[in-house]
């Protein structure tokens, strides 16, 4: 293969049993055990396994669903990537937690910790509870003005890695002293919605900061990712779509998220999506595009796009494990086939995997020294 | 058949008892600490392994304190990690009631127990004062008399939200996938109605924990906790300590098995007693550096001695008597400072101590020093005489502060058949005989 070409970032969502909401109704994995570890081990070795570059793991404040004939149940998925962590080596680990209703100060120091348990492979989706009754979880008032405080907690989370410098523990038995505490900085953030003073009670995590995520459809999720995330998930319907979104996000890591059922054969495929909507009862749309065909057709696919300028893909495997094993056994040798993907694990941090700059710290950076 | 003794282990923590000075002291950080500790508490057959919870740096005199242990690592997302390289340990965590929210943290402790099998414990605390309060969205809302009803109402919750599901039954042919999780909690500290999203997990309702010596803090335990993380107490006053908690039991229709009492405790091994002891001033005097004799000095005098010698004698000028405290973020303050100081002034005086000498003296000596054997002999006359239940051991040392008595003492505890040589059951409240 050519080492010129750079392999195709590639990513997979997980979800329960699979992003069809009638998925759960013909897994072979019993619906009860996305409750259990084994699960998520299962599906992120696979993944690995498949040399891809990360998975996210979805999640909600609230239960993904109020439906009683859906998956109306999940785990938290901050516990669920640091459970996965130590059992796994290479691939990296974003999950998905809210900011809407949650403490900035806890996600910060969630987030490092998983770093440090990842070794570096830590990154984090950034959702806002937007569903009517998520303040109720609470016992708030509905919060307004969404994505403006989720920027809001992304930059204290953000200040909090940075409020220890990298070299701040010392321990210098001569003075006693175990830190230097002219490397360790107050934050002071002060907003609308909260304040928090630092510093983190946890040092600076391995990647300095870890790769924040978001997924956006619509203008405001699209200037809070703009402000605020590293790679944004988008949602193309083709790929001159795909060509405006990336010339509308300068500067971020653009990844196109598709739904995918995959078969050796694309009828298969097809049929295999029928079935889950005749279950689900009507033909189920999702917010990203839905592809049901073979391996070479998404192939195909996933090249025609990349020319858009899309940095990378995120694939929602309609049903799990099914359409991870597709993903890993069936597309990822022909990508590798044609020169486009990697035949060895994906080394170093997750930011450096994605091409991003060496974090700098900013107290650091700006000589700000109490 | 003799008690069983309760045995956990305490990672090393950010008091000046953790020697990060030692050459074998390792990484407080590194995951990988964590799992030396863990699976070495798990070779020794303990019921559970223990972390605290860090909320905001110490302060004194308004700087960040240096001379412990700094920083730590989310509790919650270390236990979900240790989840993965241990099997039967239990993983309980310090979580503050008045900086978590039910809601939220019930479905970070359910997933927790789902995620190691039934094994997740938590331990209750809360806070008042504005200190902590400055890192989160309410502040330091909470009053200093309402800190036991948060505690007790936050269980009450966490408790409904764990019981809001039925069993998980789900029929994939009839496409009906499971009961509600519908709760509505109504009560003085909270208002929240909604789902709750996450099924029943093993153990139902995870392990309760409560830390806190005092009136109020029996009154929560007996009420509520299934366990109570105590002081150390010498072994008369121990068994007092326990006659009044489980005595409190009754009136709330409880058994007195169902709530155990587990003192933290330090310890000090050695090939002989002389060995033991020598082993224990050494530590002690790792544990207060000459700065931390000065600093702990001022927690009591309340104001700067910064230029005092550690080596030299007792400050002559009186403890200043101000509200203000110079020291923040931590539990356990002097409160009645000039008697503190008149009296450590007439132990220094009478034995002829420095400042280091005096401290060493008067602050956290080892709970248990000797042999194994004695060692062995002295823990289980705790527990069958009923001064407590079991212990939760803290080492001085991370990641191998642990080894020596899972080497050699636990065998001997063993051999007396007071403490399991394999786990019996699958969850923490089966193996501490919790119903």
């Amino acid at each position: 293969m050519s080492e010129s070409i750079a392999p195709l970032p590639l990513a997979v969502a997980l979800e329960g049993l699979g992003w069809h909401p009638a998925a759960w109704r013909t897994s072979p994995v019993p619906p009860a055990a996305v409750f259990g570890a084994g699960h998520w081990v299962n599906l992120v070795r696979e993944a690995e396994a498949g040399l891809l570059d990360f998975v996210t793991f979805d999640d909600t404040f609230g239960p993904p669903t109020d439906e009683p004939g859906q998956l109306n149940g999940r785990l938290e998925a901050v516990l669920v990537a640091s459970r996965v962590a130590p059992v796994t080596r290479h691939i990296g680990l974003v999950p998905v937690a809210t900011t809407t209703y949650t403490e900035p100060f806890h996600l910060s120091t969630a987030l490092a910790t998983l770093d440090y348990l990842s070794g570096g492979r830590a990154g984090w989706q950034v959702r806002v509870s937007a569903r009517p009754g998520e303040n109720r979880l609470l016992g708030r008032a509905p919060a307004t003005a969404l994505f403006d405080e989720a920027a809001d907690a992304v930059e204290v989370v953000r200040r909090l890695w940075d409020s220890w410098e990298d070299d701040a523990v010392i321990r210098d038995v001569a003075t006693g002293r175990y830190i230097d505490r002219d490397k360790l900085h107050y934050i002071d953030f002060a907003g609308e919605w909260f304040s928090v003073k630092g510093p983190s009670i946890v040092p600076r995590p391995p990647q300095g900061q870890p790769v924040i995520t978001a997924l956006a459809h619509a203008a405001p999720a699209y200037e809070f990712a703009a402000r605020s995330a590293d790679v944004v998930f988008v949602t193309p319907s083709d790929g001159d779509d795909a060509a405006a979104i990336v010339r509308a996000n300068p500067g971020l890591k653009v990844f196109a998220d598709l739904v995918v059922f995959l078969d050796d054969h694309a009828a298969a495929a097809r049929e295999r999506r029928e079935r889950l909507d005749e279950l689900h009862g009507e033909a189920w749309q999702s917010d990203a595009l839905t592809f049901a065909g073979s391996p070479e057709q998404l192939a195909d696919l996933l090249l025609s796009w990349r020319e858009a300028g899309l940095d990378g893909f995120r694939l929602r495997p309609g049903a799990l494990p099914y359409d991870l094993e597709a993903i890993t056994r069936l597309l990822v040798p022909i990508l590798q086939d044609r020169g486009v993907f990697r035949t060895a694990p994906p080394t170093g941090t997750l930011r450096e995997r994605l091409a991003l700059p060496v974090a700098v710290n900013r107290y650091q950076q700006q000589g700000v020294r109490r | 058949m003799s008690k069983q003794i309760i045995l956990a282990a305490h990672f090393p923590g950010v008091n000046n008892t953790t020697v990060w000075s030692d050459p074998a002291a390792g990484s407080q950080i590194e995951f990988s600490s964590f799992v030396r500790l863990a699976q070495t508490a798990e070779r020794g057959k303990f019921d559970f392994f223990f972390l605290a919870e860090g909320l905001r740096l110490r302060e004194q005199r308004g700087l960040i304190h240096d001379l412990d242990v700094v920083g730590r690592p989310d509790t919650l997302t270390v236990l979900a990690g240790l989840a993965a390289v241990t099997t039967h340990l239990g993983l309980a965590g310090t979580l503050n009631a008045t900086f978590h929210e039910p809601y939220e943290l019930a479905r970070q402790l359910a997933t927790l127990d789902h995620l190691s099998g039934g094994r997740a414990a938590w331990n209750v605390v809360t806070s008042s004062g504005p200190f902590f309060g400055e890192n989160f969205r309410r502040g330091g809302f909470l009053d200093h008399g309402d800190r036991y009803v948060r505690a007790g109402e936050f269980i009450d919750t966490a408790r409904e939200l764990w019981d809001s599901w039925s069993e998980l039954t789900p029929s994939r042919d009839a496409g009906v996938f499971a009961g509600t999780g519908r709760f509505a909690h109504t009560s003085a500290q909270f208002d929240i109605a909604g789902r709750f999203g996450v099924p029943r997990s093993p153990q139902g309702h995870p392990v309760i924990l409560q830390a806190g010596d005092s009136g109020a803090g029996r009154e929560l335990a007996a009420a509520k906790a299934d366990a109570i993380f105590s002081r150390h107490h010498e072994i008369e006053d121990g068994r007092a300590f326990y006659r009044d908690v489980k005595g409190r039991l009754a009136r709330y229709g409880r058994d007195p098995d169902s709530l155990k009492i587990i003192p933290g405790v330090s310890f000090v091994l050695g090939d002989s007693e002389a060995d033991a002891q020598e082993k224990a001033h050494h530590i002690r005097r790792q544990q207060v550096s000459p700065q931390t004799a000065i600093l702990l000095l001022e927690q009591v005098w309340n104001r700067d001695l910064s230029g005092y010698d550690a080596e030299g004698p007792l400050p002559v000028i009186d403890p200043c008597e101000d509200e203000h405290t110079i020291i923040q973020g931590r539990a356990g303050q002097f409160a009645d400072r000039l008697a503190t100081a008149a009296e450590w002034r007439e132990r220094a005086g009478s034995k002829n101590l420095s400042i280091r000498e005096l401290i060493i003296e008067v602050t956290g000596r080892q709970s248990f020093i000797g042999t194994p054997a004695r060692v062995a002999g002295q823990l289980n006359e705790y527990v069958q005489t009923e001064a407590c239940d079991g212990f939760i051991l803290v080492p001085h040392l991370t990641p191998g502060g642990l080894d020596d008595f899972v080497d050699s003492v636990v065998p001997l505890l063993q051999e007396r058949g007071v403490f399991r040589t394999g786990y019996a059951s699958p969850t923490l409240r089966g193996n501490l005989g919790l119903a």
